[in-house]
């Protein structure tokens, strides 16, 4: 039907496209640029839309403050450690739904589906006390188990959508060789399972990453084990007015999650994932 | 964070065994034990983490909100239940309904600003050529990828007052009043920008939804439709719109609740401030809760809030359940 339209209707089209596409794009394009401005440019009353001169002192400078290392790490260690553990739940429960026939299969999705849906914003006052009753305050295993329990029924629903679309056949066909149950959804599932795995898990890896105000009100005392999104919302504290820096670490740390984005936008566009994450 | 809807899942054959057939024979054969005791073995720690993480902070939530409990409590330990005094404290607060005013506006507005948005960036893409349509969807996909809090400190970076892009760029296109603009001094400013800042980030999902649904409507209704006479509006209005009804019904409902998850935004940007202006309710539960250590009061307000997005909760999981019960 776009052969039909005529060419003069056309433009009005890819001017609104152009428009979309500068609108996504500037505040993307102004963070890594500032980042690679000198200072005295950033500085100036007429902001420069191309860097005339390029350099990496904000970057050196971000990378040496106070703590990056150990919040990098630490944000490193908890989100995989909360993805992990939901990989290997989720892969458990997916595989009870999509392949076992049990009574209360069906309450057990509506609890997922539910779950996916948890005010997770009002129960941070209840988890702050629960944690600091069980002396869980200012620890990262209290932040892994949260971040597990958000990034777990999403990974639930997908998995079992991945199950369900390789044919049982298979397993069967390697029971009948003599694998026991376990050892033919092993040796035969799991490898066709891999790259839904690998979706999935990039997926919750960004959720975790990107949580903010849990690692802000469970970590409050032990500043040691604060989170990459904590150390980033507090810039003020540490560069002061130093936007070069500030914008040097913003784009260290939003980069993973607009690396794992671009790789897996043929999944992000075709659907597979569309509403799987939220900023 | 993760608000998970089943797109997907529809598409894929995944009904196969609620019908039962071809994944029950090796079954009949295993012994009888494991095929009762191993589902349940296989979902006990899913089960596990969402009573421990999700049902006992709720009702731990619940119980808090009806007893007295502040610092010393925390403390202490012996609060005492009260009934309902802290939602009746929280009713009569003219302040506490201010905040509800302004979350229901916030909401409006963010909602309306994403759904119409987004509805327009979709039909547009679909009709863009191939190539347009790669980088647009990229350049969503991009922004979509942009961790919130950075997204954030990069917003008010545009949005400074002496350097700000922002401000340069109305200035040199002659609105002189905004030269050094201090956009978070001012309430209304500060609530506009959050809402710049929740549509920018909210658009991506929503169009890139609405573009791969539109994608389905078959084409040969809309040359019946345009065949019949119809006109553009026409079409969307009789064609489009209620072949996407149930996608539409899902995404405005995800979004309604999303808007209570500007909590992260809002937060970071100013704290609910300046005075009162950006504090919406779960700013407010939280702010009561943990600057002033009225646990309880706080707890009341967070579960007031629950009761609000419910609302829209039961919206969403209808059309979920119908869709999980007809796949197509």
């Amino acid at each position: 039907m776009t052969l039909l339209r005529p060419r003069a209707r056309r433009l009005p089209l890819n001017a609104a496209a152009c428009v979309t596409v500068a609108v996504c794009l500037f505040p993307v394009y102004w963070m890594i640029s500032t980042a690679f401005k000198p200072s005295k440019d950033i500085q100036s009353a007429d902001p420069q839309l191309f860097p005339h001169t390029w350099t990496l002192d904000h970057f050196r400078k971000a990378v040496q403050a106070d703590g990056f290392e150990l919040f990098w790490r630490n944000s490193v260690l908890v989100t995989l450690a909360a993805v992990l553990l939901s990989l290997v739940v989720a892969l458990g429960a997916a595989f009870a739904v999509a392949r076992m026939r049990w009574r209360g299969r069906r309450q057990f999705m509506l609890m997922v589906f539910i779950a996916q849906m948890a005010p997770w914003e009002s129960l941070i006052i209840p988890i702050y006390i629960i944690s600091r009753d069980t002396a869980m305050l200012d620890r990262l295993p209290t932040l892994t188990l949260v971040y597990f329990m958000i990034t777990l029924p999403f990974t639930i629903v997908v998995l079992r959508g991945f199950i369900a679309t390789i044919p049982p056949e298979l397993e069967e066909a390697a029971q009948v060789d003599g694998c026991t149950r376990t050892g033919a959804f092993g040796r035969v599932a799991l490898p066709l399972l891999m790259p839904g795995l690998l979706a999935t898990s990039l997926f919750g890896f960004i959720t975790a990453w990107n949580e903010f105000a849990y690692a802000n009100f469970l970590i409050i005392k032990e500043q040691d084990n604060r989170t990459l999104p904590v150390w980033l919302s507090s810039f003020q504290n540490t560069f002061g007015t130093d936007w070069g820096a500030t914008m040097a670490a913003s784009t260290l740390f939003a980069l993973p999650a607009l690396v794992i984005f671009l790789l897996l936008q043929r999944h992000v566009t075709s659907g597979f994932a569309a509403g799987a994450v939220k900023g | 964070m993760p608000a998970i809807r089943e797109r997907s899942a529809p598409r894929t054959p995944q009904h196969r065994t609620a019908s039962g057939p071809p994944g029950d024979s090796p079954r009949r054969r295993s012994p009888r034990p494991a095929r009762g005791y191993w589902p349940y073995v296989l979902i006990a720690p899913a089960i596990g983490g969402m009573l421990y993480l999700l049902a006992y902070p709720l009702l731990r939530a619940v119980l808090i909100s009806l007893q007295d409990f502040r610092l010393r409590q925390l403390i202490a330990g012996d609060a005492q239940f009260v009934g309902l005094r802290n939602y009746r404290t929280l009713l009569s607060d003219p302040r506490f309904w201010e905040v509800v005013a302004r979350t229901f506006a916030f909401m409006a507005v963010n909602v309306v600003l994403i759904m119409t948005i987004s509805t327009l960036v979709a039909l547009m893409t679909e009709r863009l050529a191939k190539a347009g349509r790669t980088v647009v969807l990229c350049a969503l996909v991009l922004a979509w990828a942009m961790p919130v809090v950075a997204a954030t400190t990069v917003f008010q970076w545009l949005f400074h007052s002496e350097f700000g892009v922002v401000n340069w760029l109305l200035t040199s296109l002659g609105f002189d009043s905004f030269d050094r603009y201090p956009w978070f001094a001012d309430g209304g400013a500060a609530f506009a920008i959050l809402v710049v800042l929740i549509v920018w980030q909210s658009v991506p999902f929503a169009a890139i939804t609405l573009y791969s649904a539109l994608t389905t409507v078959p084409s040969e209704l809309y040359e019946s439709a345009r065949m019949d006479g119809a006109s553009g509006p026409r079409i969307f209005r009789s064609v489009t719109f209620p072949m996407l009804r149930p996608i539409f019904v899902l995404v405005f409902s995800l979004e309604v609740i999303w808007t209570f998850k500007a909590f992260v935004q809002i937060w970071v940007m100013t704290r609910g401030g300046p005075g009162d202006a950006t504090t919406i309710l779960p700013v407010y539960a939280v702010q009561t809760a943990l600057s002033s250590q009225r646990y309880d009061l706080g707890s009341a307000a967070s579960m007031l809030t629950v009761v609000l997005m419910s609302g829209v909760l039961v919206l969403y999981f209808r059309q979920m359940f119908r869709q999980e019960d007809d796949p197509r």
